[in-house]
């Protein structure tokens, strides 16, 4: 009789396994997170905040999977796909690629500004100014010099990069990974 | 990679979020406003006034690292985000609801940082920001606890699988892209690779960087301070010793000249009650300290204070230090913060002054001339300036 046990507990196990599609313990933990979310969120609904709450929340998640992330994603192959500037033909002449000396001064000033754009675009202007008792215009100006040394630096990196790259004359020089160049542009900031 | 960056870093902000709200002293009479907080308002501890510099390293970590990490919460939700358009949308309950719990993963995630990003710059678009901040994170730590309880064995084969050191060492040339995975999340027909894995990781390491670098000078004094160009309280007032950064003025609070002026009294509240002129403050023992004020949008900067210690004027209305905390009321119109109630450890500690001076001038009118509140340790919106009462009674229970 006792035998019988751990194989029809074992026969419930799978049977749970099979029709939920994971190892209970994965429903349980689940459960429990949802118990304390939905605690949580029974707190939203008594402060009476839950309706823009939820806006805020839902618009989070979707404000970054269908508004930024498309953009981002769209924009860089937008760039990559169009020919700019001048194409350097012929076999024997090695093409530096040009694409992660756009993405990381754009990149990272886009950056700078999906986060103080409050500050850089003023949008807080007077609440702001009553609070700290100065103005936000400077930040627009800062954003400005720091995007332009961004620009600035990668431009320079790649123009180190196209003079090592072309005269093979010099002798090949190993080690060098082409974002290299990039990196330092980076960093330059 | 990212999601080891982010296990370490989100619970390091929750935890510094947690001991912010513990440092309001949510217990005592009037310092919590979260309205229906039940089972969440929990209680930690009383706050304590040492060491003094704790509040304002442990909010400069939850307010910088929070910020230090945008980009790489970014490059997480980038990373995984061909699956958000998998179809059908789940093939079993467990798949189902495993999704759900990822809608609350990632709306909580960019939530809280969206909420919190916006509110250091003032930016009040939402009126609600200390509850929603408070709940939106119990619901996204609840996410991002079994999250992190179901993946974890899937990072730790993914990190297992190359080599950190080597791929440091791969450039672009040799970058082959990922072999199939069971999440289906690497690309069937990937294009040529256009950045090697180090690449990525440096941009994304490079952007945190950046960020950390534009705004960490905020919570630092001295020269350093000038380096946090993109934060909203890294500026510079001048050179004066009440030019420092100020976070409420007193236009702004309705506070005049006049109010502050030759008729302002202070009005001490015990056993016994007196009023105080300015001239009666200044001649009773002053004591000077090195404070920081420390606020809870993560800027910080420590000053000379010079005052009258709490627990003389305790004693001066027959309250007893170290037993009773006492409810301090501003002359402020309008606002959550124009009173706090201070514990009875804070009232007892010799550095909690009634600062008059600081930095060896008066107090400017910004600053809270007449008089105001600097206690070690505690979050800057308690330290209450333009101070008209100061009402000790016996802490409860």
């Amino acid at each position: 009789m006792s035998a019988g046990r751990p194989s029809r507990s074992r026969a419930a196990y799978r049977r749970i396994t099979a029709h939920y599609g994971a190892d209970p313990l994965h429903l349980l933990a689940l459960l429990a997170c949802f118990a304390l979310a939905g605690y949580a969120a029974s707190r939203v609904f008594a402060a009476g905040i839950w309706v823009g709450f939820a806006i805020w929340f839902v618009g989070a998640a979707v404000a970054h999977d269908l508004v930024l992330f498309p953009l981002y994603a769209l924009a860089d192959v937008a760039v990559q796909r169009r020919r700019w500037g001048r194409r350097r033909p012929g076999p024997h002449v090695h093409w530096t690629p040009w694409i992660n000396y756009v993405r990381v001064p754009v990149g990272l000033s886009g950056l700078l500004l999906l986060v103080w754009f409050p500050l850089i675009l003023r949008r807080s202007g007077e609440t702001y100014r009553k609070a700290v008792g100065l103005d936000s215009n400077p930040f627009l100006g800062r954003w400005l010099l720091v995007t332009g040394v961004l620009f600035a630096g990668s431009a320079v990196a790649y123009a180190v990069r196209l003079r090592r790259s072309t005269p093979r004359r010099r002798g090949t020089r190993r080690g060098r990974g082409p974002e290299r160049g990039r990196r330092d542009g980076g960093g330059g900031s | 990679m990212f999601g080891v960056v982010l296990l370490i870093g989100i619970p390091l902000i929750a935890i510094t979020g947690f001991l912010s709200y513990a440092a309001y002293d949510p217990r005592l009479a009037g310092n919590d406003l979260t309205p229906q907080r039940g089972l969440l308002g929990f209680y930690l501890f009383d706050w304590p006034t040492r060491p003094v510099w704790l509040y304002r390293l442990s909010q400069a970590v939850h307010v910088i690292l929070g910020i230090t990490l945008v980009p790489v919460l970014l490059a997480k939700l980038w990373s995984v985000i061909p699956r958000l358009f998998d179809w059908p949308p789940a093939r079993s309950p467990a798949q189902a609801l495993e999704r759900l719990s990822l809608l609350l993963l990632v709306g909580g995630a960019v939530f809280e940082f969206v909420t919190g990003i916006l509110n250091i710059q003032l930016f009040y678009v939402f009126p609600f920001f200390y509850p929603a901040h408070l709940y939106g994170a119990w619901i996204f730590l609840a996410a991002f606890v079994v999250h992190v309880a179901l993946k974890l064995p899937r990072m730790v084969r993914a990190l297992r699988s190359r080599g950190f050191r080597r791929e440091l060492r791969t450039g672009l040339r040799e970058t082959r892209p990922e072999p199939p995975d069971p999440d289906g999340l690497v690309a069937v027909h990937p294009g040529e690779p256009t950045v090697s894995r180090r690449g990525l990781l440096g941009f994304v390491g490079g952007a945190s960087l950046t960020l950390f670098g534009l705004s960490v000078g905020q919570t630092v004094d001295g020269p350093l301070r000038r380096t946090a160009l993109l934060s909203p309280h890294g500026r510079t007032y001048g050179e004066g010793p009440n030019d420092f950064q100020v976070n409420k003025t007193a236009a702004a609070k309705g506070i005049t000249a006049r109010d502050a002026g030759p008729d302002w009294r202070l009005e001490v509240v015990g056993p016994r009650r007196t009023h105080l002129s300015r001239a009666d403050l200044l001649s009773m023992p002053a004591h000077t300290y090195d404070l920081p004020i420390a606020c809870v949008e993560g800027w910080s900067t420590l000053q000379r204070w010079t005052g009258v210690r709490l627990a003389d004027l305790a004693r001066l209305a027959g309250a007893t230090p170290g037993r009773d905390e006492v409810f301090v009321e501003s002359l402020e119109r309008g606002g959550a913060f124009g009173h706090v109630t201070l514990s009875a450890r804070q009232v007892a500690d010799p550095a909690s002054l009634l600062a008059l001076r600081v930095n060896g001038a008066d107090l400017s009118l910004d600053h809270g001339f007449p008089a105001r509140i600097i206690v070690p340790n505690a979050p800057g919106v308690h330290n209450t300036k333009w101070v008209t009462r100061l009402s000790f009674r016996p802490a409860g229970p």
